[in-house]
């Protein structure tokens, strides 16, 4: 499912964070469109997963600058936000209780949980193992779950801090397939990522981060053309990381 | 060092001799009352149960969602909520006592309830002094667990206090040793209860009283008797949250 429209889901102007002395978002400005698949790349400490975290609204309080959420067209209402971390916290639970749970945070009526829950666990391959306690699931089998938790809640924006981070080599295809999946279902995508070929097989657009800057925010291609890169993005394409503490 | 002034497996010690301190012989007579099924002696371990079972019931409901607010609120003075909090960690059960005897006693503000020298003014004094200690562990409890979840409940839509309300759940087996930590201080202090119980007979008259005044008569074998069934319910309860934590596959480390 295609969106219909390009329309703006989020629009970050001189956003500024900072936790103590430490800034870590300086004057940020970027707007996510509808069908986006926003990867934010760059190195350690950069502000990825800040950017990441103020985008989902869990950093309301600590911002300078200004951040709006447009209302869906035409829904007309303001989407709904899910997000992946890199180590998902799973509540000592069955499976099935911890997607059951998101959908009881989010007051999804009784009557629709229990086949929502399905659903979602058959889209990641884990319904076979609905009874199982969370926490004895290996850690693609976790990171799956968070992504079935995620996906019952029907979201219009998928955040996804560094999903595949600690994850062997097959359980990070699997994780990739299934964020292909959301994004083929027309669900508009940010992603950090430390690995730039999964950035260039998943996203529409690449933002480069340093010390908490946007350097640079190009669509995916014009971004590993290399042409015309800021120097720091062009460093850090080829592997020159710069060093930030 | 004292000299066994009787033979064992006499039908029981004579009271001059019970006064000396001889565990061997005393022990075997708590054997055959605890064996005998001496109803004197159930009837003050059932009351045991019942008044620390109670003040352990009433102190967990304040004192979890005390520990669970503490742990996410912030306030001007939360600091020094929490030191005081910490600080009623070691409340002396005899001040406990004292003030709930103050306040139930005729003169007192609570006099008209009429309940000082009940079941019930035990109830209350061991839950005043159970609720810091829940508070405390719980508090501390939510704080680790928030830096492992927290972001991710209130990502999923939990506000911050239903966050701590759930951290409560995934750390159950934890908040069951804190309970049972709770339990043990109820069931095993005598000053609150004593002072604010009077340790009628029948009454009022629980384990750790029993032991204090069988002790000070000279009758140790119902003394001992009553110690051993002290400890034997907490290493029951102990039994039963490690029996639940091994069907459950939780960590071993949420019981150390």
């Amino acid at each position: 499912m295609k969106a219909p429209t390009r329309q703006t889901l989020i629009s970050l102007h001189d956003a500024q964070v900072s936790f103590g002395d430490m800034q870590a978002l300086r004057g940020v400005t970027l707007s996510l469109r509808r069908g986006d698949r926003l990867m934010l790349v760059g190195a350690n400490g950069s502000g990825k997963t800040t950017l990441i975290r103020l985008l989902h609204g869990l950093l309301q309080p600590a911002v300078a600058g200004s951040m709006q959420t447009h209302a869906l067209v035409p829904e007309g209402r303001t989407p709904r936000g899910a997000m992946v971390f890199q180590r998902p916290f799973l509540m000592n639970l069955s499976v099935r209780w911890n997607v059951w749970l998101g959908l009881w945070l989010r007051g999804v009526p009784a009557a629709q949980r229990e086949s929502l829950c399905q659903q979602a666990l058959q889209r990641v391959g884990l319904a076979s193992l609905a009874g199982r306690r969370a926490r004895e699931l290996s850690g693609g089998q976790q990171q799956r779950l968070a992504l079935a938790r995620a996906w019952a809640l029907q979201p219009d924006i998928l955040f996804l801090d560094e999903p595949t981070a600690s994850l062997d080599p097959g359980a990070k295809r699997e994780i990739e397939a299934l964020v292909q999946d959301f994004a083929a279902a027309g669900v508009t995508l940010v992603m950090s990522t430390h690995n730039l070929g999964q950035a260039r097989r998943l996203g529409t657009r690449v933002a480069y981060l340093e010390a908490g800057s946007l350097v640079v925010d190009r669509a995916v291609e014009d971004f590993f053309s290399g042409e015309d890169l800021p120097d720091p993005a062009r460093q850090f394409l080829k592997g020159e990381l710069p060093w930030h503490t | 060092m004292h000299v066994c002034a009787y033979r064992h497996g006499a039908a029981g010690p004579p009271q001059s001799a019970s006064r000396m301190n001889d565990l061997a012989p005393g022990l075997s007579s708590a054997a055959r009352l605890l064996l005998g099924a001496d109803s004197e002696l159930w009837s003050v371990v059932a009351l045991s149960l019942r008044v620390s079972g109670t003040a352990c019931l009433l102190g967990a409901a304040i004192g979890l969602t005390a520990g669970a607010w503490l742990a996410i609120a912030r306030f001007p003075g939360h600091a020094f909520v929490v030191g005081v909090l910490n600080t009623l960690l070691a409340l002396p059960s005899v001040v406990v006592g004292l003030v709930v005897y103050l306040l139930l006693s005729r003169a007192g503000p609570l006099g008209a309830l009429g309940i000082l020298f009940t079941p019930t003014a035990m109830v209350i004094a061991q839950s005043i002094l159970v609720v810091p200690l829940v508070a405390a562990l719980s508090r501390r409890l939510v704080l680790l667990a928030l830096a492992e979840g927290g972001d991710q409940l209130r990502s999923l839509g939990a506000g911050r206090y239903m966050t701590a309300l759930l951290l409560l759940l995934h750390e159950r087996f934890a908040v069951l040793t804190v309970l049972l930590t709770a339990f043990g201080r109820a069931v095993a202090e005598v000053g609150a209860v004593m002072i604010v119980g009077g340790n009628i007979d029948g009454v009022t008259r629980v384990m750790t009283t029993t032991i204090a005044l069988e002790t000070s008569k000279g009758d140790l074998p119902l003394a001992l008797a009553l110690g051993v069934v002290l400890l034997g319910v907490v290493a029951l309860l102990n039994t039963a949250i490690a029996l639940m934590q091994w069907r459950s596959g939780a960590p071993r480390e949420a019981l150390a």
